[in-house]
């Protein structure tokens, strides 16, 4: 089975405090460590556990520039066969059916079986995947949590609904599916295994290669545009307790047993 | 504006979804002057009564009837919109399970711009809509601007907006199964098989009054030892987000949210727990919320009443001690 993995470098948020800087017009980047967007990091396990069961291979694909590259490679290092950059200045402030535009035409090279994207990334907008394979009209499922291989033209996939229920459909290749976390648990990656390939080569493909219109993405194809960043005033918020660590449990003790926190 | 707003109603059991109301506000936010069609994809008796329950809340009421859609199936649901959606509308979809699946991709199938996971509006100028969204689980929120002058699909967050309860609409209810089955029902490349109901854990934390709830914060799962002993020393119920399930370290029948339990306790204590609105969404009934995380930044501290800035690995064990004197 021949799989494509759409993945996305991101901030790493249990790593980090995420700010708006001084004039809100990004969060604050100094310091903050990045990785692979987590979704995405599941959607890639899930992809290398499939092709150990019935053979094909994985390629990793982001949308991004050099410093994009590294999650390409943290995920080859995973065990991805191989990493595409889709990398031009034209695509610079794509919105999300930019992006989708953009990896569609890289999709169109090849006869990928199964296109995976992670259910959502940074933005929390969950719409590359869904927007994909409306554009390649293919079949879609959201938030899968569950794959198995029937054979080389169906697989079966649950999908997380409401209430920790799964709802568990058949679909036919080739399709496009966004993985929920919790699908599997991603293999560790160590420094060794980046070593091993930190020298590859990751083929880089440009508006050009892709035949892309360049005023159909970037900037000036978007219709969502993010104008700022700021944080909501939402009121007061939780009544901050202070003090010493021992004058803190003191006053949660009282509150836990005027409202029937400590039996 | 001459845009037509339609809201896409989730339904259960003949019963529709608390954001079906929620999305009335929502489009009269966006626009005042808005009337707001409701679509109601469903069968029989079940589709009937959510359409009449609704007929008085909305100025019309789609539906479309059919036995294919006993269960809904986004794919097919996606083709049928397309086929009954005036050009360049604002649709409004709820950013859940459901809408999810349907919504990025019906916005390519109508042209229209898509703005996911929308949680306030600003007005429209020009053909632009200033919208609220947040980013980073809720550490940041962001305004965007939205061209919606092809249209537009938007998922709204659920519980962002007030249900308009005042059933001021006097509407009716259109038939439109005609016109969404013209050329039949769409052959499904995604057949649905069966939903399989989550399973239930030795402890049902639905029922606990009191819930000792523990999320990445607590780093590893030797850690969780202390989150135990504290629940114990408390006679609460241990629950937990979702990094907790995913990491296998404890069971889904513990997980707290929108994608697992609701869960409407006395007291809830948030430990090391950010507060992304998935898990806020699956705690009800306006507990007395504790919330203690490391980051003063984490949004669930805007909806605790009571918050402390620690270090959990530090402080549980602390309070732990604290309250096994207190009891002797």
């Amino acid at each position: 089975m021949e799989i494509l993995v759409c993945i996305k470098r991101a901030p790493d948020t249990s790593e980090n405090e995420i700010e708006v800087n001084r004039d809100g017009t990004d969060i604050e980047r100094d310091d903050l460590v990045y990785s692979v967007n987590e979704w995405d990091n599941y959607a890639v396990e899930e992809a290398i556990q499939i092709r150990d069961k019935v053979g094909g291979s994985v390629t990793v694909v982001t949308v991004g520039d050099e410093d994009d590259e590294e999650v390409i490679r943290r995920e080859m290092a995973m065990g991805a066969d191989h990493g595409i950059l889709l990398s031009d200045e034209t695509f610079k402030g794509s919105d999300g059916r930019g992006i989708s535009a953009i990896l569609k035409a890289e999709v169109e090279k090849k006869n990928y079986d199964l296109i995976l994207t992670g259910a959502q990334a940074d933005d929390g907008a969950g719409q590359i995947g869904g927007m994909l394979a409306a554009m390649l009209d293919r079949p879609y499922a959201s938030l899968v949590n569950f794959i198995e291989v029937i054979d080389d033209k169906k697989i079966k996939v649950g999908r997380e609904i409401a209430g920790g229920n799964q709802e568990m459909n058949e679909i036919d290749l080739p399709c496009v599916l966004s993985i929920q976390t919790g699908i599997n648990e991603p293999r560790y990656v160590g420094i060794r295994g980046i070593r091993k390939v930190a020298s590859l080569e990751i083929p880089v493909h440009t508006a050009g290669d892709l035949g892309i219109a360049p005023d159909s993405v970037g900037d000036s194809g978007a219709r969502t545009k993010r104008l700022d960043y700021f944080v909501p005033d939402l009121g007061e918020g939780a009544e901050i307790l202070e003090g010493s660590t021992e004058e803190i449990i003191d006053k949660l003790l009282e509150l836990l047993k005027a409202k029937g926190g400590i039996k | 504006m001459a845009q037509q707003a339609f809201a896409y109603i989730i339904h259960k059991d003949g019963v529709p979804d608390d954001t079906a109301l929620e999305l009335i506000s929502a489009a009269r936010k966006l626009d005042p002057d808005a009337s707001v069609a409701a679509v109601i994809a469903g069968v029989g008796a079940e589709l009937d009564a959510v359409c009449s329950e609704l007929v008085s809340s909305f100025s019309e009421v789609w539906k479309i009837d059919n036995q294919g859609l006993a269960y809904v199936n986004a794919e097919v649901v996606r083709s049928l919109l397309v086929r009954i959606l005036p050009k360049d509308s604002i649709v409004l979809v709820p950013h859940e399970h459901f809408g999810m699946d349907l919504a990025p991709g019906l916005s390519i199938k109508l042209d229209a711009a898509y703005l996911p996971d929308a949680v306030d509006f600003e007005g429209v100028e020009d053909g632009k809509l200033k919208a609220v969204r947040e980013e980073y689980t809720g550490q940041v929120s962001t305004h965007i601007h939205c061209d919606i002058s092809q249209g537009v699909v938007i998922t709204v967050r659920p519980g962002s907006f007030k249900a308009d309860e005042s059933k001021s609409a006097a509407g009716k209810i259109v038939d439109k199964t005609a016109e969404a089955m013209e050329g039949g029902l769409p052959a499904g490349a995604r057949r649905f098989l069966e939903v399989v109901e989550a399973e239930v854990g030795d402890v049902d934390i639905t029922k606990s009054d009191v819930l000792v709830s523990v999320g990445r914060g607590i780093e590893d799962e030797d850690n969780l030892e202390i989150i135990i002993d504290l629940a114990e020393a408390m006679g609460a119920d241990v629950s937990c987000s979702r990094p907790i399930v995913d990491a296998k370290w404890l069971e889904k029948s513990r997980q707290v949210g929108t994608s697992g339990q609701t869960v409407k306790p006395k007291v809830y204590m948030a430990l090391g727990i950010s507060g992304a609105f998935q898990h806020v969404g699956g705690i009800k009934g306006a507990p007395f919320i504790i919330a203690i995380n490391k980051n003063p930044k984490a949004p669930i501290f805007q909806v605790a009443d009571v918050g402390i800035v620690d270090d959990i690995l530090d402080f549980i064990p602390e309070l732990t001690d604290r309250i096994n004197e207190m009891k002797g």
